[in-house]
């Protein structure tokens, strides 16, 4: 067993533009779940447009990549409106439901036949973000230190990925330390309250929807520049859940939630995923029990373990400020 | 069963119907699925032989099809299908082969089913034959007309819409007595499936693997009430957590199943091949007719167990007002375990009905997850009745669009349906007004 190896493995991983990615898509989460209290699980659907619009106007338009770019968050926010004008007056669980069949719906017409002229099908484009790439300042070099080390392609899209996350996480703080920030966290409280006071709540979680949908959009064109390949497969509804679990792991209605949360999610991804692969291929566990294709599914398999112990355990996440009330003290209060 | 509690002796003797319907209804059921076993069609022993018979749509054979049997990727032998559409491979040994079938040889016009695998993976025992059967479809439904393409996609849509209701009242009453919508649900289902497919590939009849699997699922489901969702209530954890501590089980069912069962469709030992019954334009095998048969037999079942029998009442009680149905001397509590159990054998029976009449796959439930809640929430969430009636809709729906639309997007349709109705009208078509927003 080669420790060094699995520390780089995690350490690349929670360095690298996947968690650059989806700590992207959670701030975006953050602002409507944690703060606006919006079950937004289509956050994969606004990845999937976000992605799409910027390959597709250079692909097939042959855009340059800035007004892709430009595309892209159009149809974000085009999708946030789409999404939110009709669902968002329904109450959360509901919401849930409609924002997860209307990411499902993009994803099945993106990887459809009749859409394949304009989006490329089931398997998609690859190759696409050489203009991205020629941008790169640091070469086609490696850096680090020892083992642990990334490419300049890969150092550069990682830097490029988490300086908009700190521009996502700078905007979220502003935000919510606003009087907007105010009036959304008191629409996760006790939306009649507001609604008493005067303010247009609808319009207010519209906003919020929006402006997370446009991070995850963002978080969408970051994930098929990293991979320099886009699918419709790869935005099925499990990257929603993840973004949650991201967002779970770090802490709801914290503004660094998120990050805490993708960086520690990844490092146990891949820490979990390096070390089952050693321990099949050096025969600690014998290719009879397991082999080396199994252990995508266990690493996801763990994820959906710590999402449970989490709901059940302290369902604020790692950062949380309350505790969840305990059975005692809850019934205290009942009494009282 | 013994819903209600602290009840002066007339009650106590009642109770007993509670058991006395539970058995009714278990009895009917291994009835039906022994309806299956009549139609069973014979195999001929001989040697070891992998063989089949491939027809287009319309029950007509079609010949000079290339087949091919390999072993590790080395091919054993090849043939053509004859003038009567049969071909016959003898098999080497007994042992693990890998029979497909050359897409480039089908003739024009015609091509695989949607959702059929161009090669499998058969294993022939010992002195064993094996049938492989490969449905074929036509590209096109020109020639038969409207009328009759609309008439076969009803049958098959309401096929699919009876086994989308079957999952779908477990999920609904959950819902109804507990407020919880149930992301695993989808993947009882699948468990279901692949419990009845493990058995039925270590000998046991696939009727009496249903029977086996149906109580697992069932003592699942049931488990993770009494482990999870019982002391969450207890908690008072939010509905949201709960939500998402669902969605956790979900992921954590589905990949467990992806590393046990694998991520190839397979389908189960009987009632593989069949001739095609035909009625005018409408063409239905004799399996999909029994699962057809049994669908609608258990949905009428479940909706008198809802109505007549004691169970079912308290089960409606405790949807109608759980703090009012507690104050009234109902153990709420054992009514919502009942429940988990119920929607659980129900999921897993599904399941099986699903796998026979397409195919068995680790992601089966969450695909059929989606139209489920497509169909609580247009007959209204919480109603057994309207999951039932929304969920015939939904099957209908999805069906009737590939007339005129690409299949592929069946599930698109549906979807839509569903944000639709939660745009106007979310209470469903049978739920009662109250707010949503």
């Amino acid at each position: 067993m080669d420790l060094i190896a699995v520390l780089a493995d995690a350490v690349r991983a929670a360095v690298g533009p996947q968690a650059a990615v989806f700590a992207l898509a959670a701030v975006g989460l953050n602002l409507q779940f944690g703060y606006a209290g919006l079950m937004n699980f289509g956050q994969a659907g606004f990845m999937l447009v976000g992605g799409y619009g910027m390959t597709v106007s250079v692909t097939r338009y042959g855009a340059p990549l800035w007004l892709g770019v430009l595309v892209g968050l159009l149809m974000g926010f085009l999708l946030a409106l789409l999404l939110g004008v009709p669902t968002l007056r329904l109450r959360g669980d509901y919401l849930a439901i409609a924002t997860i069949a209307a990411a499902e719906i993009l994803r099945l017409l993106f990887r459809s036949e009749a859409a394949a002229p304009l989006t490329y099908g089931v398997f998609g484009v690859q190759q696409f973000a050489s203009d991205f790439y020629d941008l790169n300042p640091f070469g086609g070099g490696s850096y680090g230190i020892g083992r642990f080390s990334l490419s300049g392609g890969q150092l550069w899209i990682a830097l490029v990925g988490w300086l908009l996350v700190a521009a996502a996480v700078a905007l979220t703080a502003l935000l919510v330390s606003s009087p907007w920030g105010r009036v959304i966290r008191a629409i996760r409280n006790d939306e009649e309250v507001v609604r008493a006071l005067g303010k247009n709540t609808y319009a207010y979680k519209l906003q919020a929807l929006a402006l997370g949908g446009l991070m995850a959009s963002v978080a969408g064109m970051v994930l098929a520049l990293a991979s320099q390949a886009i699918t419709p497969d790869t935005y099925t509804a499990d990257l929603s859940f993840y973004a949650f679990a991201v967002l779970l792991l770090g802490g709801v209605g914290r503004v660094l939630g998120p990050v805490v949360g993708a960086v520690l999610f990844w490092l146990l991804l891949a820490a979990s995923d390096s070390l089952l692969r050693q321990a099949i291929t050096s025969g600690v566990i014998s290719d009879e029990v397991l082999s080396t294709s199994d252990v995508g599914p266990i690493r996801l398999a763990l994820v959906g373990i710590a999402l449970i112990l989490f709901m059940y355990f302290r369902a604020g996440g790692l950062l949380s400020r309350r505790t969840p009330k305990t059975a005692a003290t809850a019934k205290a209060e009942v009494a009282a | 069963m013994a819903a209600l509690t602290g009840a002066p002796t007339r009650v106590r003797a009642r109770r007993r119907r509670g058991p006395a319907w539970a058995i009714a209804v278990l009895c009917a059921v291994a009835a039906a699925l022994a309806c299956l076993l009549v139609d069973a069609s014979p195999a001929l022993a001989a040697g070891e032989v992998v063989q089949g018979r491939l027809v287009d749509a319309e029950d007509q054979p079609v010949p000079d099809v290339e087949v091919t049997l390999s072993q590790d990727g080395d091919e054993v032998a090849s043939v053509t299908s004859g003038a009567d559409g049969r071909w016959e491979i003898p098999v080497p040994a007994p042992g693990t082969y890998e029979v497909s079938l050359d897409e480039e040889s089908l003739p024009d016009g015609i091509s695989l089913r949607e959702g059929a695998e161009a090669s499998r993976e058969v294993t022939v025992d010992p002195g064993g034959l094996r049938n492989v059967l490969f449905p074929l479809g036509q590209v096109e439904t020109s020639g038969s007309g409207l009328g009759a393409a609309l008439a076969q996609a009803t049958l098959d849509g309401l096929l699919l819409g009876a086994l989308i209701g079957i999952t779908a009242i477990g999920l609904s009453l959950i819902f109804g007595t507990t407020g919880l919508i149930n992301f695993a649900h989808g993947e009882l289902v699948t468990v279901g499936a692949v419990v009845a497919f493990g058995l039925n590939a270590a000998g046991l009849h696939i009727v009496l693997a249903a029977l086996v699997a149906i109580p697992v699922v069932a003592a699942l489901a049931g488990g993770s009430e009494l482990v999870l969702w019982r002391p969450m209530r207890r908690r008072r954890a939010s509905q949201v957590s709960m939500f998402i501590a669902t969605i956790g089980l979900a992921l954590l069912l589905r990949q467990v199943v992806l590393v046990v069962y694998g991520g190839n469709p397979r389908s189960y030992e009987q009632y593989g091949l069949q001739q095609v019954w035909e009625w005018g334009p409408l063409s239905i095998t004799p399996r999909d007719a029994s699962i057809l048969g049994i669908a609608l037999l258990v949905l009428v079942l479940v909706g008198l167990t809802l109505t007549r029998s004691r169970l079912g009442t308290a089960v409606r009680s405790v949807s109608d007002n759980r703090a009012l149905a507690g104050c009234s001397g109902i153990n709420v509590d054992r009514v919502v375990f009942q429940v988990w159990l119920a929607g659980g054998g129900l999921a897993a029976l599904g399941g099986v009905l699903y796998g026979l009449s397409q195919a068995v796959t680790w992601n089966m439930g969450f695909n059929l997850l989606l139209l489920m809640f497509a169909g609580v929430i247009l007959g209204g969430l919480g109603t057994a009745f309207g999951a039932v009636v929304g969920s015939l809709v939904v099957g209908l729906l999805a069906q009737l669009s590939t007339v005129f639309f690409d299949s592929e997007l069946q599930t698109v349709w549906a979807l839509l349906l569903l944000i639709l109705v939660l745009l106007v009208r979310p209470q469903g078509l049978l739920g009662l007004r109250e707010r949503v927003g």
